[in-house]
């Protein structure tokens, strides 16, 4: 499988400019400027059949495309930096390793609604990655790809690094805009949509640091060669975080439409210790999780894992062993939900902490006849509900848990205490 | 009491460089709570009273800013700030059982602050850091693959 994105992340000194550029860093920004139009960019991006990374996998070319040319109002590009999907760790490592992609991603985004004011919004707790990208963008603007007359081409876009101060759903686009005004992190309603009413009631798009990782590559060998690789409906590589049971956790570039459970046998090296999968969580805990035996036939790819009834999200896979305690699994990601409902909406205010304190019981010996069902009702009464889709992120697993892993649920509530030994269980609280 | 916060002249500096580099002023409040908090250790609420009228901006909007979000304190915290993540990830990896080996070592549940001062204890959710569980984070740096006798032994390195 060629490696697009992580091609330059083993190199030593990926993140220097010297190195990027000595690799063919910032062709792809160059050859926008001197040879294409905004009109021919956002074409060849639709091209290459490119969709948005970060979990909703929107093709990127259209969603550019929604911006109005003749708005007289400034427009906005943001680098949605703000990586938070439990079970993904896949913008870190290329924040970290290779700084420049994704600010040439960033500024290749800019040109092609022609705004002249770029953000990378960051996750605060991202403090190191923020220096990278800080030292990155100084070397950058030094080099002439930032700032007044970009390579002479009479551009000018700046580029403001913006560090969140943590919150989950900073990571929703409309959620992240709000916080860029100076706001709480609360999601806007849709429509309007920030292609027309973002950032101050600018045009404005949010692209993921992955998305716009790609657009070098892409850019440079042409939308036809990344086009070719992948499914009909899900073009490229796509970065998959693999994290849980498995013995090889990390980072890995995927062609999509990939086998999954080859990658995970082949690839990761299994589940360790000989122990049989138990379930997996294919794309952030916002994702309905799989039992072992759905794996069969899965390809790597948007449309496979729908029609096995989950998402390919951000590509977050969490691997569960036979060891594990899928009520405490459940809980705790019901837990993280209740901790990060920003408050918004009464459905999912309420809905997320009461589904935890019924997950809590169940799994600690006090479930009651009946409690399944109630937490059912609860996610389908967010289901659809909310303003943003943290909602139904919510909503999606804890209906998923129940129902592929209900007579688990039900033995806890029947015994009355946790019957599952793991390494998720038996400390007390 | 009221005006006992107050910049430094340099961190009034800063702050006109980072209202300069935004569109609009609002969108600056992050950064500006950033250094409020770097300067006077916490946002009292006299801290969120002066950023309020720096940022010509109502106080409840402050307010609402720094009670949302989990990296901006209202209550003094310990010197290291231990943030341990207890998200499924780093739960499949045992994260419990490195949350109850540093209880045990300072004595202190989470959220807690240690009697020196030295350290306060927290669980956080997911610190994107998924392959390398269990992990925490103390103030800005991340330590990874922790297990229990790892994680003794970098406290004690924390002074």
């Amino acid at each position: 499988m060629e490696k697009i994105l992580l091609r330059n992340i083993d190199v030593p000194d990926s993140h220097t400019i010297g190195v990027y550029r000595s690799r063919g860093g910032y062709r792809g920004l160059e050859k926008v400027l001197r040879e294409m139009s905004p009109e021919q960019l956002i074409d060849e991006i639709k091209a290459s059949g490119l969709r948005g990374r970060g979990g909703a996998g929107f093709p990127t070319g259209m969603k550019w495309g929604f911006v109005p040319k003749d708005s007289p109002k400034p427009k906005y590009v943001v680098c949605n930096a703000d990586e938070s999907e439990p079970g993904t760790f896949k913008d870190r490592l290329l924040i970290e390793k290779d700084p420049h992609a994704v600010i040439e991603g960033t500024l290749i985004a800019a040109y092609a609604i022609r705004s002249h004011t770029a953000f990378i919004y960051i996750r605060g707790e991202f403090s190191f990655g923020a220096q990278v990208l800080a030292r990155a963008i100084d070397e950058a603007a030094a080099a002439g790809y930032l700032g007044k007359n970009v390579l002479g081409s009479s551009y000018d876009i700046d580029l403001i690094l913006h560090r969140g101060a943590g919150a989950y759903i900073c990571g929703e686009e409309t959620g992240l805009l709000s916080s860029l005004e100076g706001g709480k992190g609360w999601p806007k309603v849709k429509p309007p949509f920030p292609a027309t009413h973002g950032l101050f009631g600018c045009p404005t798009v949010v692209n993921n640091v992955e998305t716009l990782a790609s657009l070098p590559w892409i850019i440079e060998q042409g939308a036809s060669r990344y086009a070719a690789i992948g499914t009909e409906k899900s073009k490229g590589t796509k970065l998959f975080s693999v994290s849980g049971h498995i013995e090889k956790p990390g980072v890995y570039e995927v062609d999509m439409g990939y086998p999954f459970k080859q990658f995970l046998q082949e690839h990761c090296g299994g589940v360790p210790e000989g122990k049989k999968l138990k379930g997996v969580i294919p794309g952030g805990a916002s994702m309905p999780v799989l039992r072992a035996e759905e794996l069969d036939g899965i390809s790597m790819d948007y449309e496979s894992f729908q029609a096995a009834g989950t998402l390919l999200g951000s590509g977050g896979v969490i691997v569960m062993d036979e060891s594990t305690c899928m009520v405490r699994a459940a809980w705790n990601i019901a837990r993280f939900f209740a901790h990060e409902s920003c408050g918004q909406c009464s459905p999912c205010r309420e809905g997320c902490h009461w589904m935890e304190k019924i997950f809590r019981r169940v799994e600690h010996g006090d479930g009651k006849e009946g409690d399944l069902d109630l937490i059912l009702s609860v996610s389908g009464n967010i289901m659809g509900n909310t303003i943003c889709p943290f909602g139904d992120a919510a909503a999606m697993p804890a209906a998923a848990f129940i129902k592929k892993y209900r007579e688990e649920f039900d033995q806890h509530i029947r015994e009355k205490r946790c019957t599952v030994t793991s390494s998720t269980s038996r400390v007390p609280a | 009491m009221m005006n006992a916060v107050k910049f430094s002249d340099e961190s009034l500096k800063r702050f006109g460089e980072i209202v300069g580099r935004y569109p609009k002023k609002e969108a600056a409040m992050l950064p500006v709570l950033y250094l409020a908090q770097r300067e006077f250790g916490y946002l009292s609420c006299e801290a969120i009273e002066y950023v309020a009228r720096l940022m010509d901006v109502p106080v409840a909007r402050v307010y609402g800013v720094v009670t949302f979000y989990t990296m901006l304190n209202m209550k003094p915290i310990g010197r290291h700030h231990i943030q341990v993540c207890r998200t499924l990830p780093c739960a499949l990896a045992g994260a419990e059982r490195i949350t109850a080996a540093i209880k045990a070592k300072l004595g202190v549940g989470v959220g807690e602050t240690t009697a020196d001062g030295r350290f306060t204890l927290s669980e956080v959710e997911c610190l994107a850091s998924c392959g390398t569980a269990p992990m925490m984070q103390v103030n800005d740096d991340y330590y990874e693959n922790l297990n229990e006798q790892s994680v003794g032994e970098i406290l004690d390195k924390l002074k």
